[in-house]
């Protein structure tokens, strides 16, 4: 792997051939917020938490750090005014839905997001996907997947792979920014899991 | 058929598909478009037939269904060759006397022919029809003069010579150079320079490329794509076949709607012709090239249109966009380089090969050359799609062709590019059609969807309806997009019912602002131009629904 050095808000840091700016940003101990990024899973892009100032070849542009690759003489900026102010509306969208996450709150307060500027519609779920990601990804089940599209896009468990793979996984729980996941297993386990697969079921 | 195999046996099986073709033969091309088939085209056709039958004329008349006409306005159109006399609005009842009184009797039936609505004026033939008069028809001309299915149809209109000629005459690099030099710009939307693209997937390292001919055509009111790739399939795929020659691709996909069974019907046609004739498949025309082609359908969402999408459904993934930090035309379908053209940019191809570039640039304006499929729409007289060059005004658009605003209603507003794109008020009628000029009023070409708004219209509405579709299409993956679009959708709905608050305007501002800056693709990235143009050039509307509001007179009701 060839070494490629970059510039991060000042600081030189040594990154390999293929990191993205968040890998390297880490490595170096430069802190960039995320939502639905997570180390063991495949970098998705959607929160856009992670978006940075880049400068390369005399062209600035806004990224997302977690998918943005690493090149010669990568210039990054981890802030900017522009830069926060994208990240203080992101927050007050997702603070619209899910005003009582602590993750939320913390960055919150360091972007200064008012939690009732938007109308609050408390789904809850603020759909980074790290649940739909880690079951597809790491235990290979899809036990838990999007449905529709648009601002109508849900997760959901389903019903006849979560009734055999979550009771004893549940290894997604934790991973939840907004603990909707736990609510939306024990709704799926109440109304949809048949009544020899629920654990209430199995016990007696 | 046997398989043509060289340039000199090509040209021999047209002069034999052209030998057996009396010019002076009477045939009838009955319009089988998407307009037309909604208006029962379908029993014209077939009382065409029965009547033929009747009076045992088989042998004697053609009876053609082709692609649209583009005057859908008027339709069911029927045109009688060899005098090109149009009858417009055709029922099955009248039939049996175009018939007698126009095939065999060589009379204009007065009563089927067009009448100009406002001079009263007659006009027997296309090319005196203002509708057609006005227009430049390079792409769409055919679709009158071939049946869809005949692929010795496109022969007669000397179809697949300008493969022939790039496979024999020309390097690879020769017909890139081609291309570069017409300046050909992408129909899709974002007229990028087709040359370009094709030059990064040429030079891009890897054995395996693909070619890719994007026949989603999401954007609302854009029809003409359907026209050209249901009326001449066989356009399309000359076009790709030398595209794909230029690139070193030896694998193409057309990607299309799946509502549309006439459109894949003519596709599966076009292709198995096209293997039959050895015009694809393993060495095409003995030329040693081969080149293959598969169909893919889309699963009906309008994302799926846009570039990275397409590409990930078409490796049988969910069509949600991804960040393009690399181009597709480096890294597309598996990562591979992969170049993505519209229906009538690949379209255009066969023609700058056949003519030449000088020829072609010899149309248009300085940075758009040749011409530009449009689709009219909305409060406008003439319905349908017209092919003009690049240059021609929004107003002779509007009123040459389009026939103006119906019901003596003044023109409000022009809207380009469906609902990313924007829209721009009377007084910029006299801006030429071109990327550039409309890009720079904020009413980027995008297809070349015109919806055409009167008087009446309330702009506020129009966005509202543009936000309400982004908010239901966007795939919901990326929170600027997603919530963005959610957001300004509440707040243009309030704006609308009267509900505006204080502040508004400037909170829209801002949530553009974002959306544009961070999302992940193009939907979300432009997702606001709807809005922001509205805001350009009919801010006082916003204004007048807010100031309702602010009166507490009003307030009460």
């Amino acid at each position: 792997m060839n070494e490629i050095i970059i510039q991060i808000d000042g600081k030189e840091v040594k990154a390999a051939e293929g990191m993205t700016i968040l890998e390297a940003a880490q490595k170096a101990d430069i802190f960039i917020p995320t939502v639905c990024h997570h180390e063991k899973l495949e970098p998705f892009g959607a929160c856009r938490m992670c978006t940075v100032k880049v400068e390369v070849r005399g062209w600035t542009n806004l990224v997302a750090a977690c998918l943005y690759p690493v090149e010669k003489d990568l210039v990054v900026k981890t802030r900017s005014e522009k830069v926060d102010k994208i990240r203080k509306m992101i927050l007050e969208f997702l603070l619209a839905h899910a005003p009582y996450s602590p993750q939320l709150q913390e960055l919150a307060q360091e972007y200064g997001a008012d939690q009732d500027r938007f109308e609050k519609e408390s789904s809850f779920c603020v759909l980074c996907g790290l649940c739909v990601r880690y079951c597809a990804e790491v235990k290979k089940k899809n036990a838990v997947g999007y449905v529709d599209c648009g601002a109508r896009r849900e997760i959901r468990f389903i019903p006849e792979i979560a009734a055999k793979e979550c009771i004893d996984c549940k290894e997604c729980f934790e991973l939840c920014p907004t603990s909707f996941l736990q609510a939306a297993f024990v709704l799926t386990e109440s109304f949809a899991f048949s009544r020899d697969s629920s654990p209430t079921a199995l016990k007696k | 058929m046997p398989r043509i195999n060289s340039a000199s046996e090509l040209e021999e099986l047209r002069k034999r598909v052209l030998s057996k073709r009396d010019p002076d033969k009477p045939s009838t091309a009955i319009c089988a478009g998407m307009g037309c088939l909604g208006l029962s085209n379908g029993r014209i056709i077939s009382a065409f037939e029965k009547e033929v039958d009747k009076k045992d004329l088989k042998a004697k008349v053609d009876i053609r269904a082709t692609g649209c006409h583009g005057y859908c306005e008027k339709g069911p159109v029927v045109v009688i060759y060899p005098e090109e006399i149009c009858y417009v609005e055709v029922t099955p009842k009248d039939v049996p006397e175009i018939v007698s009184q126009t095939v065999l009797g060589k009379k204009v039936i007065d009563r089927l022919i067009f009448t100009d609505p406002d001079t009263g004026k007659k006009a027997a033939h296309q090319s005196e029809i203002p509708f057609y008069k006005n227009q430049m028809r390079h792409l769409i001309g055919n679709n009158a003069k071939i049946d869809p299915r005949s692929i010795d149809d496109y022969l007669a209109v000397s179809g697949y010579s300008a493969l022939s000629k790039s496979l024999f005459e020309m390097s690879p690099e020769k017909v890139l150079e081609e291309i570069k030099k017409a300046s050909l710009r992408g129909r899709g939307g974002g007229g990028f320079p087709a040359g370009r693209k094709w030059e990064t997937a040429r030079n891009a390292p890897g054995k395996e490329k693909y070619v890719i001919v994007n026949g989603h055509e999401g954007e609302l009111g854009a029809f003409m794509d359907r026209a050209i790739l249901t009326g001449n399939p066989h356009s399309v795929l000359e076009g790709l076949i030398i595209g794909a020659y230029a690139i070193g691709s030896h694998q193409g996909f057309i990607y299309t709607r799946h509502d549309t069974p006439q459109l894949k019907n003519n596709i599966d046609m076009a292709l198995a012709k096209a293997e039959e004739y050895g015009l694809l498949g393993e060495n095409i025309l003995g030329s040693g090239f081969d080149f293959n082609v598969e169909v893919h359908l889309d699963i009906g969402i309008f994302v799926s249109g846009e570039s990275s999408a397409l590409m990930r459904s078409i490796e049988g993934n969910p069509p949600e966009p991804r960040p393009k930090y690399i181009r597709t035309s480096v890294s597309g379908i598996w990562g591979k380089p992969s170049v993505l053209n519209n229906v009538e940019t690949w379209a255009n191809v066969p023609l700058i090969i056949d003519k030449g570039s000088d020829w072609y640039t010899s149309t248009g304006t300085e940075r758009s050359k040749g011409t530009k499929l449009v689709t009219l729409s909305g409060n406008i007289v003439n319905t349908g799609i017209a092919e003009v060059p690049f240059g021609t005004t929004i107003r002779e658009i509007v009123y040459g062709i389009g026939g103006g605003i119906p019901k003596g209603k003044k023109l409000k507003a022009v809207h380009f590019g469906g609902p990313m794109g924007g829209s721009i008020p009377e007084s910029l009628l006299d801006t030429p059609l071109d990327f550039d000029e409309l890009a720079k009023l904020g009413a980027p070409i995008g297809a070349g969807s015109m919806l055409v708004l009167d008087e009446d219209t309330n702009m506020v509405d129009v966005t509202r309806y543009f936000l309400d579709f982004l908010s239901n299409e966007s795939c919901g993956k990326c929170v600027p997009c997603r919530e963005g679009i959610r957001q300004m959708l509440k707040i243009v709905t309030n704006i609308g019912d009267g509900k505006g608050r204080e502040g508004d305007i400037e909170l829209l501002e801002e949530i553009s602002e974002v959306t544009g800056a961070a999302s992940l693709c193009a939907l979300g990235k432009t997702a606001a131009d709807p809005l922001l143009s509205t805001l350009r050039y009919f801010r006082d509307e916003y204004g007048a629904n807010i100031e309702k509001v602010k009166s507490p007179a009003e307030k009460r009701d």
